[in-house]
């Protein structure tokens, strides 16, 4: 699902994000990636998403070759990725139905498909009674729930979630977890980017370690 | 049984494909009747800043197509008082009748006359009776004063110069003493009409200008403050189009409103003068009175209302939403 292949990110100041990172994410694999802050995690799921093009090496991600993607071909790229992230994301002037529609609506999906999947969507992650309520008056874990439900609504393949717990306490962090687990359990495959080690190493999923831009683990089980 | 089953199977996949194609087409317009409802939402919302934007493009729009209708008006009066101009030809003295009438119908017979009308000298000298009230001032004259008279109607379609010039020609006819047109004034008044129109014409540009800037930098203080959305969308795998179209609806509404209240204003004021201009023109026994825009006129007003909006869309479009990325 995912491969890297000599990847390196030089940002233009010479600082060096990654060098030489490979690995491979199998579809329907589940993975944490590690790291202290600044190790380059984000700067990986960048890469990913082509928010950011890598300085050197090879990226595939579901079965896109990203170097060789060109500016208009990155829509089609994302719309089979899920995102999710530490802060939500949501649009604060839309209501939940319509936040985790988003998706739906940029792939030009038909009105009565498009209410019958974002419901499917947030009855998953036990939100369907507030649909018409707007992000605000929701809790940080209500919220990055939505955001989940949006990144999983038009069913992508991989599922890529940046820190998703960053923001909420070890109850709601393994709750949001769970669900993680749920969705790879119906063959999506998911990279999880956080630095909380202590709910990483509770549970049973490879971890990849970055240390300054370097892979220096790939195994199951840190900490155990 | 494949092999019977093959042609029938065909044209059904044809009709789906059609079908296919009819409903994606649908979706469509769906979609893109669904953001162009969508945007006049979004500008609805803020009704004080729409108004205020509306109203700038509508005055801007306003001015120029005010004053070509007045120009326009008085065109057609210029045109109204040239079908009463009239080339008089006053016969030499001792002309025979009967030759007057002959060359007042040959000349009626010139492609570049319209008519003709011959008065004789004693029909000019009843008429002169009846109308001036000298009647006892000619009984005392011995004989008729007043000389033959045959008025020409030039072409309607005869340009002014070409008057002029029919005018010199009939001026040098042999039976012919004096020639006479008062039409220096339908000259002047026809090149200071296109005098105007040229200026009209770069006021429309100058005034197209700043609506375009108008629209151009409302649009794109309105994705400065939607950057974040964008970049939402353009994570969630949004192509440029899809970003690009609620903008270029924006710009559509604008235009569209801006030349409905260009209507309106111009319409107001057409109603305000009406009453004036009415009064000076019966002062001149004229019936002239203001039209209001005419059908014509308001399409173009629309049509170029709504390819402003858009075109300042597209410029403030193009310029910043490829700006605004993901980082």
């Amino acid at each position: 699902m995912i491969l890297f292949d000599k990847v390196s990110k030089r940002y233009p100041g010479g600082q060096e994000a990654l060098s030489m990172v490979s690995f491979r994410l199998e579809a329907g694999e589940m993975a944490f990636l590690t790291g202290h802050s600044g190790a380059g995690k984000s700067s990986l799921l960048k890469l990913i998403t082509l928010i950011e093009r890598a300085s050197a090496g090879q990226i595939v991600v579901n079965g896109h070759n990203l170097t060789r993607l060109g500016r208009r071909e990155i829509p089609r790229l994302r719309r089979n990725i899920g995102i999710i992230f530490q802060d939500y994301r949501l649009l604060h002037d839309r209501t939940v139905f319509d936040n985790v529609a988003l998706p739906l609506i940029v792939t030009g999906l038909q009105r009565r498909d498009v209410a019958r999947r974002v419901r499917a969507a947030l009855d998953m992650v036990g939100l369907l009674n507030k649909e018409k309520r707007y992000p605000v008056t929701l809790s940080g874990g209500e919220q990055q729930r939505v955001g989940i439900a949006r990144a999983v609504v038009h069913k992508p393949p991989l599922l890529l979630a940046d820190e998703p717990t960053g923001n909420l306490d070890p109850e709601l962090s393994r709750e949001i977890m769970t669900l993680f687990e749920l969705f790879n359990q119906v063959g999506v495959s998911v990279l999880i980017a956080s630095h909380d080690l202590e709910l990483i190493g509770s549970l049973p999923y490879r971890v990849l370690t970055l240390e300054q831009g370097r892979l220096i683990h790939d195994g199951g089980m840190v900490g155990r | 049984m494949s092999a019977a089953k093959a042609p029938s199977g065909r044209p059904q996949g044809a009709g789906a494909t059609r079908k296919g194609v009819r409903r994606g087409l649908k979706g469509y317009l769906e979609r893109h009747l669904q953001v162009l409802i969508h945007a006049l939402g979004r500008l609805s919302r803020n009704p004080l800043s729409t108004l205020m934007t509306t109203a700038v493009i509508g005055i801007a729009l306003a001015l120029p197509a005010g004053l070509y209708l007045v120009v326009d008006h008085v065109r057609d009066l210029g045109g109204q008082w040239r079908e009463t101009t009239r080339i008089s030809l006053f016969l030499k003295q001792g002309l025979a009748d009967e030759e007057a009438r002959r060359l007042a119908e040959r000349l009626a017979g010139e492609a570049e006359v319209e008519g003709t009308e011959y008065v004789s000298p004693a029909q000019a000298l009843e008429e002169f009776r009846e109308f001036s009230g000298f009647g006892e001032v000619l009984d005392a004259l011995d004989g008729n004063p007043l000389p033959g008279l045959i008025t020409v109607q030039p072409a309607s379609s005869l340009p002014p110069e070409a008057i002029q010039s029919l005018l010199e020609r009939l001026r040098a006819l042999p039976e012919v003493d004096i020639a006479q047109l008062d039409m220096e004034w339908v000259r002047r008044l026809h090149s200071l009409v296109d005098l105007v129109q040229r200026g009209i014409l770069v006021i429309a540009i100058l005034l197209a200008l700043a609506v375009l800037l108008i629209v151009g930098n409302t649009l794109r203080l309105d994705i400065e403050s939607r950057r974040e959305e964008i970049v939402i969308t353009k994570l969630i795998g949004a192509t440029d189009g899809f970003i690009r179209r609620p903008f270029l609806y924006t710009g559509f509404w604008y235009g569209l409103g801006g030349a409905l209240v260009a209507l309106l204003l111009v319409n107001l004021s057409l109603v305000l003068l009406q009453g004036p201009v009415q009064r000076l023109a019966g002062l001149y026994g004229s019936d002239f009175r203001l039209g209001f825009t005419s059908p014509g006129m308001v399409i173009l007003l629309l049509a170029a209302g709504v390819m402003l909006g858009l075109a300042g869309a597209l410029l403030a479009v193009g310029r910043h939403l490829r700006d605004i990325e993901p980082e």
